[in-house]
């Protein structure tokens, strides 16, 4: 039954992931991704770790892939242009792509671990007590490196001189992503 | 284990939520037209039945019989695909919502919500910040200017107050101590002085007005309804929409203002609880209701009373202003929170 | 019970779906996309392991990844529409002079 049932999630993960590949269009990419991090959230669900699942939602669906939607929208990017040399592409990446996959392969094929009791670990508790302990250095530097990417983005996205409302615009939204994530790692810190 | 009577629980619980949802947006519409007729001194649809009661079943009919258009140049897949991204999130949201304590009915104890998670508060959050997809791609695969922009401005304006929105409930959360819905309103159950009822939202009334200004915003109603606004974008994202397709919008956009009225009465105004819900758990979705119904009102009082903001004062009031306050208001809660405890 | 190794082969496959994306695609955006799929591969792994072995660490460090994928796409994006607005192309071929 479970087993059934991660094979349909597997698939469905891996058919959006040859997807986001394989459209030429930038926007059905953006999707299949979003596709994607849902089929990865139940996956997560399956492994009882609640919060991750929903923080992917969160971070990854509803705010990453959001800035990546307006981006496409807003630079109006409708069809890629097909490439002159993409057959060579093609022979020189996929079986690079095959090797890859088959060293992981190989290193990961008899990987077992004897089954361990105890109960699911991912709670919010769990998690907290996790990241403002022992993890704390680590919690406290992604949060300096979000505040430098806010001010990186304003900087980058900033027009000279000529600033109107769009560029207020494109501005709010770069620096936003940062701040969501922000926001969501305060969430849980009960 | 899952058991036949477990498994009729749910479908009976998941149907009876699903149809009290559908009649309820059928009659908050109504509603709407009526109010908004009072208050601008006139009548509002009054012809259909009594008082116009009918009138949401002729509408239903009306959008059923509609010609269903797609524009030639749109994206049809997309296109058709949109109304249903903005729909289901908004209709699944309500599956984690509880409307009240465990009842008794028929010698079976029954939990008023279809289903409760350790982490309900983030799923909520989950799934409304799904709902911006149907806008940005109705948007966009409509292929018209006036649809694009709609779409553009909400995608920025939804992100935008998300913050603001996320930031107000962190108050809530260092209260409760838990991501658990039900957790939260129980944590509200008990009276100061014997007579006030510990609501969150007397003791966080900055974190209740944040959210309430953000929930609005979030559910595009005025005055944050550019994505929509009509005089200058004709009905910016769903413009080319007609029948089925622009009633699913409708639909999600008053189920998204019903979860939104939910998640404000569960997180500041105490969920179910009331006088005598003790006694009579039957009391508790009675109470619950009401005290959503207050907050719908507001909305549409809004609606009748409000201008529309101008785009850059919409992101200028949320980012200077909504959300260094929200951010404010989580120390000064947690500080309140340090000396209750 | 899925087996451990599963969940790792899955994620072995979307590392590599992502990688040879990043291989073949012309076009920045996509590609952030594809680095995006290979993260998701890899907090796979680490949600996998955490859970299997009961440990939390692993979730934490999704976290950690989680927060830098924010952190990237935010700049990333803000690069993509300067370089966009000189250049009025996504191509990375065609934005190879290392200046705006």
């Amino acid at each position: 039954m479970e087993k059934v049932f991660f094979i349909i999630i597997a698939s469905l993960s891996v058919a959006a992931a040859l997807s986001v590949v394989a459209q030429r269009n930038t926007l059905y990419s953006a999707f299949s991704l979003i596709g994607l991090f849902g089929c990865l959230a139940v996956a997560y669900i399956t492994l009882q770790a609640h919060l991750i699942a929903a923080i992917q939602v969160i971070v990854y669906a509803g705010a990453i892939m959001v800035l990546f939607v307006f981006v496409i929208m807003l630079l109006n990017i409708r069809e890629e242009e097909l490439r002159v040399d993409r057959n060579r592409l093609l022979i020189f990446s996929v079986p690079l792509g095959g090797l890859l996959f088959g060293l992981i392969y190989f290193g990961l094929k008899n990987f077992k671990i004897d089954e361990i009791k105890g109960a699911p670990v991912g709670t919010s508790e769990a998690i907290g007590q996790g990241l403002f302990s022992k993890y704390l250095l680590p919690f406290e530097v992604t949060s300096i490196l979000i505040l430098l990417a806010i001010v990186g983005s304003v900087v980058l996205a900033r027009r000279e001189k000529d600033g109107d409302i769009e560029d207020i615009e494109d501005d709010e939204q770069v620096v936003k992503v940062s701040m969501a994530e922000k926001s969501k790692v305060e969430e849980t810190k009960e | 284990m899952l058991t036949t009577d477990i498994l009729i629980e749910w479908l009976v619980k998941i149907g009876v939520v699903f149809f009290i949802l559908m009649t309820a947006i059928a009659y908050v519409v109504l509603l709407e037209r009526r109010l908004l007729g009072f208050i601008q001194m006139r009548l509002g649809p009054n012809r259909v039945g009594p008082f116009g009661l009918l009138q949401p079943l002729a509408d239903g009919l009306k959008f059923l019989f509609k010609e269903d258009i797609v524009p030639l140049e749109a994206d049809k897949a997309l296109y058709v695909l949109a109304p249903m991204i903005a729909l289901v999130p908004a209709l699944m949201t309500i599956s984690v919502i509880p409307f009240g304590d465990k009842i008794v009915i028929l010698g079976r104890e029954i939990a008023l919500h279809i289903t409760s998670v350790n982490v309900g508060l983030l799923v909520v959050f989950a799934l409304t910040s799904l709902g911006v997809y149907g806008i940005a791609l109705a948007g966009w695969s409509s292929n018209s200017k006036y649809s694009l922009m709609g779409g553009l401005r909400s995608s920025a304006q939804l992100i935008s107050y998300e913050l603001a929105l996320s930031l107000s409930v962190v108050g809530v959360i260092i209260f409760s101590g838990s991501l658990d819905l039900v957790e939260v309103v129980k944590q509200q159950n008990s009276f100061w002085l014997g007579f006030i009822p510990k609501w969150n939202i007397f003791t966080q009334p900055i974190g209740f007005l944040i959210f309430l200004i953000a929930a609005i915003a979030e559910t595009n109603r005025v005055p944050f309804d550019l994505p929509e606004a009509e005089t200058e974008l004709v009905a910016g994202f769903h413009t080319e929409y007609s029948s089925m397709k622009f009633a699913m919008f409708f639909i999600a956009e008053y189920a998204n203002m019903v979860t939104a009225s939910s998640m404000a009465t569960l997180l500041f105004l105490g969920g179910w609880y009331g006088p005598f819900v003790d006694k009579f758990p039957l009391l508790g979705p009675i109470y619950f209701s009401l005290k959503i119904l207050f907050f719908l009102f507001l909305y549409i009082w809004l609606r009748g009373t409000l201008p529309r903001f101008r785009y850059d004062q919409l992101m200028r009031f949320g980012w200077k202003f909504l959300i260094p306050v929200a951010l404010a208001n989580v120390v000064l809660v947690a500080g309140l929170a340090l000396l209750i405890y | 019970m899925v087996p451990l190794s599963w969940y790792l082969i899955l994620s072995a496959i979307l590392f590599t779906i992502g990688a040879v994306g990043v291989f073949l695609k012309r076009n920045v955006i996509t590609i952030f996309m594809c680095i995006e799929l290979m993260l998701n591969a890899v907090n796979l792994t680490l949600v996998a392991f955490s859970s299997f072995y009961k440990q939390v660490y692993g979730q934490l460090f999704v976290f950690i990844v989680m927060t830098v994928a924010a952190a990237e796409a935010g700049v990333g994006l803000a690069l993509v529409i300067s370089v966009f607005r000189n250049r009025e192309t996504l191509d990375v071929d065609k934005s190879n002079i290392l200046k705006l």
